[in-house]
C-alpha cells in the first residue's frame, strides 16, 4: 500500500483578493453612469413637495435652475432666498439671468429652454409669484415645479 | 491596484449627486400688456375657481373643500354635458362612471346645471362648414386664405377626432376653463398639491377616454409618440382626447394680503 503523506497543515484558506479591483471598477463605473456631476453647491434649503403627475424632462441640457428656500447657512437669515447659479439674488436679476442663461444654448434651442423651479415646501407664495412675473417677462415661459413622487390621490368619481 | 480603484470610487462619490428633474410641466402665459383692453366677463357657469388663501384653505366654487376632494370636483366640471345627463361626452354610451350633477338656479330664476354646456360636435355640421370656407376662400386675398386654410386644418382635426371616436361628440365651449387664485402668503406646498390635483383631474380623465377608445393610456400615447414622432396616427389620437379634454388650467394675478374672510 502506497504511503499516504499526511495532508499538509493549512490553516482556514486567505480569500483571493485578485478580483478586488474589478469590483471596486465596477462600482466605479456604475456611478460614473448612474450620477451626474455637481454643478452648484446648494446654499438654500430645499425639501420639494410630493406630486403625483410628474414628467421628466429628457434633454437635461435645456435646464436650467432656479432655487428657492431659507438659506443653508443660518448667518444670512431664514427669510426664503433666491439662489441663480452659485449666488443669492433677488427678483429684480431674474430678467438677467435669464438673457444670459439663454445665449449659453444654441439658437435653434434657445426657445425651448426649460427653467426647474426647486422650491422648498414651506416659502410663501409671495416670492414665488415675484419670480414668475419675471420670468414672464423674460419670456421664459417653459416652468417646471420640481416635485418627489407620490402615488395619485385616490377617486370616488 | 484596487487602492486606484478606491481613490476614484471615492472622488467620484464626493463630488456628484443623483439627480432628479421632475417636475409638473407648466407654460407660463406671456405677459400682459400695460394697456390691456378689457376682456368680456365670462359667463360664470364656464369657470371652475378655486381660491386658496393665506391659511393654506381652499375654496372651490364659493364652497370651502378639503384638498382631497378637490379633484372629484374638478372632474365633474370637466365632464358635464350641461344637459343633466352624467354620460361621457363621447358617443352615446357611458363610458365611465356616472357622476352626480348639480342644478343651480340663477338670479334670472332659471335653473341650470352649474357647469358649462357642451356644444355637440357633428361630422355632418363640420363638412359643412369646411364646405362653406372653402368656398369663401375661392375669392379672398392671401392673407385670408391662411386664415380660412387654418379654420379648415383645425376643423378637419375635429372630424379625424370624429373618426376615432366612432361617433360625434360633445366639446367645452371656448369660455371654459378652470382659474386657481392664491394668495401671497400661500404655502408653495398647498399651491402645488392644487395644481398637482387639477392636472391629476385631467389626466384622469384623458387616460379614462382614451383606455376605452385605444386601448391605451393617453400618458402611453405621449411616450409612444415621444419615441417615434413620425407616427402621425399616434398623433391624431392624442389630439383627439385633448380636443375632449382640453388643459386649461389659469392662474389669475395674486392678491396684496388676504382679504378673503
Amino acid at each position: 500500500m502506497g504511503k499516504f503523506k499526511k495532508g499538509t497543515k493549512r490553516g482556514m484558506g486567505a480569500i483571493s483578493t485578485a478580483s478586488l479591483p474589478d469590483i471596486v471598477f465596477m462600482l466605479l463605473f456604475f456611478f460614473m453612469v448612474a450620477t451626474v456631476l455637481r454643478t452648484e453647491e446648494e446654499k438654500v434649503r430645499v425639501i420639494r413637495p410630493e406630486a403625483s403627475e410628474l414628467y421628466k424632462i429628457e434633454k437635461k441640457h435645456l435646464i436650467r435652475y432656479v432655487n428657492i428656500g431659507p438659506p443653508m447657512d443660518n448667518r444670512y437669515g431664514t427669510e426664503p432666498v433666491i439662489q441663480l447659479n452659485d449666488a443669492f439674488s433677488g427678483v429684480a436679476a431674474i430678467q438677467d439671468w435669464v438673457a444670459k442663461e439663454r445665449l449659453t444654448l444654441a439658437e435653434a434651442e434657445q426657445s425651448k429652454m426649460w427653467v426647474s423651479l426647486k422650491v422648498d415646501k414651506d416659502t410663501k407664495m409671495g416670492i414665488v409669484t415675484g419670480v414668475k412675473q419675471e420670468l414672464r417677462k423674460a419670456s421664459a415661459l417653459k416652468v417646471l415645479y420640481s416635485a418627489s413622487s407620490r402615488e395619485r390621490t385616490g377617486s370616488e368619481n | 491596484m484596487a487602492d486606484i480603484a478606491f481613490l476614484l470610487l471615492i472622488f467620484w462619490l464626493v463630488t456628484t449627486t443623483i439627480d432628479s428633474d421632475e417636475g409638473i410641466k407648466r407654460q407660463l402665459p406671456p405677459p400682459v400688456p400695460e394697456d390691456l383692453v378689457d376682456v368680456p366677463p365670462v359667463k360664470e357657469q364656464n369657470v371652475f375657481n378655486v381660491k386658496v388663501n393665506f391659511l393654506d384653505q381652499l375654496l372651490v366654487e364659493g364652497e370651502m373643500l378639503d384638498i382631497g376632494q378637490l379633484k372629484d370636483q374638478a372632474k365633474n366640471f370637466l365632464v358635464a354635458t350641461g344637459d343633466g345627463v352624467m354620460a361621457h361626452p363621447v358617443g352615446r354610451n357611458t363610458v365611465g362612471k356616472s357622476r352626480e350633477v348639480e342644478f343651480i338656479t340663477g338670479a334670472n330664476g332659471k335653473t341650470n346645471a352649474a357647469f358649462p354646456e357642451r356644444v355637440w360636435v357633428r361630422r355632418s355640421e363640420l363638412t359643412a362648414q369646411i364646405a362653406q370656407y372653402e368656398g369663401m376662400m375661392a375669392g379672398a386675398s392671401e392673407v385670408q386664405k391662411r386664415n380660412y386654410q387654418k379654420l379648415i386644418e383645425h376643423l378637419n382635426e375635429k372630424l379625424t377626432a370624429i373618426e376615432l371616436f366612432g361617433g360625434d361628440y360633445k366639446e367645452l365651449p371656448g369660455s371654459a376653463l378652470i382659474s386657481m387664485q392664491n394668495d401671497n402668503n400661500t404655502s408653495y406646498d398647498i399651491y402645488l398639491q392644487v395644481q398637482n390635483e387639477l392636472q391629476s383631474a385631467v389626466n384622469e380623465l384623458r387616460d379614462e377616454l382614451s383606455l376605452a377608445k385605444f386601448g391605451k393610456t393617453y400618458r402611453e400615447l405621449e411616450d409612444a409618440y415621444d419615441r417615434d414622432s413620425e407616427n402621425m396616427e399616434l398623433l391624431s389620437k392624442i389630439a383627439a382626447v385633448r380636443l375632449v379634454y382640453p388643459q386649461r388650467i389659469s392662474e389669475a394675478e395674486p392678491r396684496e394680503g388676504s382679504a378673503y374672510y
